[in-house]
């Protein structure tokens, strides 16, 4: 990284003198991005704007500082909406023991040699930065602790510490971590496993409900988010690609576009072969937003469509209808003999399917972009700012060094952040001026060129024996390739899913449809359209054997055991019966209901995380489903933030719904055919139902919470439709097979 | 043109007339609270007030708005940053996941106090129906709403 280990974040990341820096924040009655960094304290919602970095400030690790005037700490990964920004914070303060009201909580630097990966996606946060964290708090609270006994002259053990304040209980002396942080930073740095951490018994703040650290700004509409950057001489971009994926520019009206009014110069972007990097188009720069987005009206642009997209959801799904008749060339998993296994048992067959959908974060792709001083300066809201460091260095041929990338908050990311094409294309552009560059997609490109869910067709067949259990499963897959006979992303599927490893008699074939248009991750990718599928069908031989759903899923699990003894990231069948039962004693599994009512189970495991939903449901004669509410039992081992845990419950309940109802992108002749909201409808209040999440507070290491709770609702929804109506519902969004 | 926004008139250029109030709030007179979502009047990102009603800033020129009073949401708070009821309310039920729907759900909700002091729990449904939630926080923003407007929580 060219900015030095200095910890203050703002004067080191933008190279300007500190004068200059002034200047800078002053404009635009300082609603600046550069300047916005966040305490924890509502009534002080900016004290943190800029710490000097100090010679004998105490910061023995990238995420602890500590001076006279208050307590930092470093929040090293992108914020998307998951509260990374407040927990990761929380793990250290615990094991710090620093008072949470004391701490200033600022949005670290990309800086890998410091912090490793800085990203967000797949769950991984949590799990992956608990010990690092914990581990950075005490090794600071350790030297405070030190600190303080040299000073007191008294031994190290005889001390205790609580909310910022070391305690030496035997006299009644006390120092806070503010006053003892000058002689810290003069101690060595303790090697981290000579430093105790805490039992989790003596946590004080993991697990209590804290509130956002950026809740302030976010109320009072500060600026925080990518597409909020604002610079001096600011340029406003917009980028047209061919509607079908990987069309090129054959010929374009340039000249007229660039006399448009407001318009600064108009180009055609060659691409780079990548299509998540940078695909072929014109590009307009413009002096504001409105003037780049008009002039696109008078843009007529020939394209060259012979290499682009021809997909078409028609045609893919009446060739999925036929192959759904066969089993797939290629096997994924085939043990015992599950041809017998279907003659001798009562069999089942259901065709499921479920559409392409779009991450339709609600804050459109955007990136600000300053070349400068031989810099490439970048303010993006990004879930991987590192391979966006990496990506632009090779695209521009810079070094990495030259690439300064600000963490922004991104108003939503779903995996579609995961990938940097809006990156790629902001930098590209900016090169060519010595001004800062803002490329905002409109929600149309965020539409059409979005690395999309996977659709995806199951044929299943399955039977249950004369006690009632499962005695076969086959499912044929039918998916997509780009090319290269790999799956596109979700549309793989692992030979131990959910619920192979209960079943003796399991077979999985694949059949791969050709497909152009770019698929990518999805939260909970997988996981996401495979619970429904196989909890679906769980359900459809658990009605077929007449047992209850409930003692059915349960029996299934069996004895308390782990699926892969030693890895504690395995489905564990005992924390499974767990929020299983959890979640049908709360929901209140078995009562009577009305007509036109229904109760519906899923249980999944995915991202290490244990979950059962029950949905609540009523039909009524046209087919109107209304989800009354929903009941979640979850085990992701220790919670860190109540509040945001029940959040992201709560969150990917409704996400889940939302997307189950309504929510498909069709394809023909490569393009999509939904272009903004009026097409492609997200949930509103009117439909939200009540989401109740309860937790186990298991022993267990953390895992994620982002994702893993969307995979249960859509087979508990189903499965609760089918409880109401005795309909089976086996395509998602159920509004293309006739539901309300 | 002259635009009172938030109680403070602003003499704004722009190069098109039908530059709507959503582009000039945020690219000419800097408040970029107000939120870019989709543009056609589908999401409510972008929600502000316009003599007191909720309205779709990116669906309105703001050329027609000469003489009409603006309130985004960087105006709610009071002058000594106190915050408004709505947003302490949303502060303390810790809403916003990723937060980019937030001040546009602020700006709706307080439209609605402003209109019903006690609103039902279908009534919240349907006057904030204009604003989505990409993240699905609505358990929460009812919850604020009802602690705004000193009403109990239903079960
Ligand atoms: S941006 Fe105005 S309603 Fe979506
Ligand atoms: S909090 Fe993310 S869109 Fe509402």
């Amino acid at each position: 990284m060219k900015h030095n280990k200095n910890p203050n974040a703002l004067l080191s990341v933008t190279k300007l003198d500190r004068r200059a820096f002034l200047k800078l924040t002053g404009y635009a009655g300082g609603g600046l991005m550069l300047g916005i960094t966040v305490g924890c304290s509502p009534e002080e919602p900016s004290s943190a704007q800029s710490q000097p970095a100090r010679a004998d400030a105490f910061a023995p690790n990238a995420y602890v500082q500590i001076t006279e005037e208050g307590i930092t700490i470093y929040a090293p990964s992108p914020e998307i909406g998951q509260g990374v920004k407040t927990s990761f914070p929380m793990i250290v303060a615990e094991e710090l023991d620093a008072a949470w009201e004391d701490v200033t909580v600022i949005q670290a630097d990309i800086d890998a040699e410091r912090y490793g990966r800085q990203a967000a996606g797949g769950s991984a946060g949590i799990p992956r930065a608990w010990m690092p964290l914990r581990q950075a708090g005490a090794v600071a609270r350790h030297m405070l602790v030190a600190a303080a006994a040299a000073r007191w002259e008294v031994d190290a053990t005889e001390l205790e510490t609580l909310d910022s304040t070391v305690i030496h209980a035997a006299t009644g002396r006390t120092l806070s971590y503010l006053e003892l942080a000058r002689e810290a930073a003069d101690l060595p740095v303790p090697d981290v496993d000579d430093v105790t951490l805490k039992d989790r018994s003596q946590f004080r703040l993991l697990g209590k409900r804290i509130g956002g650290v950026d809740n302030t700004p976010l109320v009072t509409g500060a600026p925080l988010f990518g597409i909020d950057t604002r610079l001096p001489q600011l340029l406003y971009a917009t980028y047209v690609k061919c509607p079908a994926r990987g069309g090129e520019v054959e010929s374009a009206n340039i000249d007229a576009v660039k006399q448009l009014p407001g318009v600064v110069d108009a180009f055609v972007l060659e691409g780079n072969g990548n299509s998540r990097e940078l695909l072929p188009g014109v590009a307009i720069v413009a002096v504001d937003t409105w003037s780049a987005f008009k002039a696109r009206a008078t843009l007529e642009v020939v394209w060259d469509e012979s290499r682009a997209a021809k997909d078409s959801t028609s045609s893919t799904r009446a060739r999925a209808l036929e192959l759904a008749r066969t089993e797939g060339d290629d096997e994924i998993v085939d043990d015992g003999d599950v041809e017998d296994a279907l003659a001798e048992g009562k069999q089942v067959s259901g065709f499921y399917e479920y559409a392409f959908v779009s991450h339709a974060q609600l804050e459109p792709q955007n990136t600000t972009a300053w070349w400068h001083d031989g810099i490439m300066e970048l303010w993006a809201p990004t879930q991987s700012p590192q391979r966006a460091q990496s990506m632009v260095a090779d695209l521009i041929d810079l070094d990495e060094d030259e690439v300064t990338v600000h963490q922004m908050r991104a108003g939503g990311g779903f995996g579609r952040r995961a990938i940097n094409d809006v990156v790629a294309e902001a930098v590209v552009i900016a090169k060519r001026f010595d001004r800062p560059v803002k490329l905002t997609w409109k929600r149309e490109d965020d539409m059409n060129f979005d690395f999309f869910r996977a659709g995806g067709f199951h044929a299943l067949t399955g039977a249950v024996d004369a006690d009632g259990r499962i005695s076969a499963w086959r499912n044929h897959f039918i998916s997509f390739t780009h090319g290269g006979g790999r799956p596109v992303i979700g549309g793989s599927i692992r030979s131990s899913i959910d619920p192979g490893p209960f079943v003796d008699n399991y077979r999985i074939t694949q059949t791969l449809m050709p497909w152009q248009t770019p698929c990518g991750p999805w939260r909970a990718p997988g996981s996401n359209v495979i619970a429904f599928v196989h909890q679906c069908f769980l359900h459809e031989l658990s009605t077929a054997a007449g047992r209850d759903h409930l003692e059915f899923l349960l029996d299934l699990m069996g004895e308390p055991r782990w699926l892969d003894e030693g890895n504690a990231r395995a489905l564990n069948t005992g924390r499974a019966t767990a929020v299983i039962k959890l979640a049908a004693e709360k929901a209140g599994w078995g009562r009577a209901l009305p007509d036109g009512r229904g109760l519906g189970l899923a249980f999944y495991f995915s991202h290490a995380a244990h979950i059962a939903e029950v949905a609540e449901v009523s039909v009524d004669a046209d087919k109107r489903v209304t989800v009354e509410r929903v009941t979640v039992g979850v085990d992701v081992g220790p919670i860190i933030n109540l509040s945001g845990a029940e959040n992201q419950v709560q969150g990917s309940v409704i996400d889940g719904l939302s997307t189950m109802l309504d929510q498909a992108v069709t394809f023909e002749q490569g393009r999509a055919q939904q272009t903004n909201f009026h097409q492609y409808s997200l949930l509103r209040m009117p439909r939200a139902p009540d989401v109740d999440a309860h937790f186990i507070i298991s022993e267990f290491p953390p895992t994620g919470l982002g994702e893993p709770a969307l995979p249960p609702l859509a087979p508990a929804v189903a499965n609760a439709i089918f409880d109401a109506t005795g309909e089976r519902v086996r395509r998602l969004p159920i509004s293309h097979a006739g539901w309300v | 043109m002259r635009l009172n926004v938030n109680g403070q008139d602003h003499e704004v250029d722009v190069v098109h007339d039908d530059t709507p109030l959503l582009w000039v709030l945020r690219d000419h007179l800097g408040m970029v609270g107000t939120k870019f979502g989709c543009g056609i009047g589908m999401c409510g990102a972008c929600t502000v007030h316009i003599d007191g009603q909720a309205a779709f800033s990116c669906s309105v020129r703001a050329a027609d708005l000469e003489g009409r009073a603006i309130t985004t949401i960087e105006g709610l708070a009071a002058a000594d940053g106190t915050l408004h009821r709505v947003q302490q309310a949303w502060a303390d039920q810790d809403v916003a996941q990723c937060g980019y729907c937030q001040s546009g759900q602020i700006m709706r909700a307080t439209a609605l106090l402003e209109k019903h002091a006690k609103p039902t729990r279908q009534e919240i449904d349907e006057a904030m129906a204009g604003s989505v939630c990409r993240c699905g926080t609505y358990n929460r923003i009812r919850l604020a709403i009802e602690d705004a407007a000193g009403i109990s929580h239903e079960a």
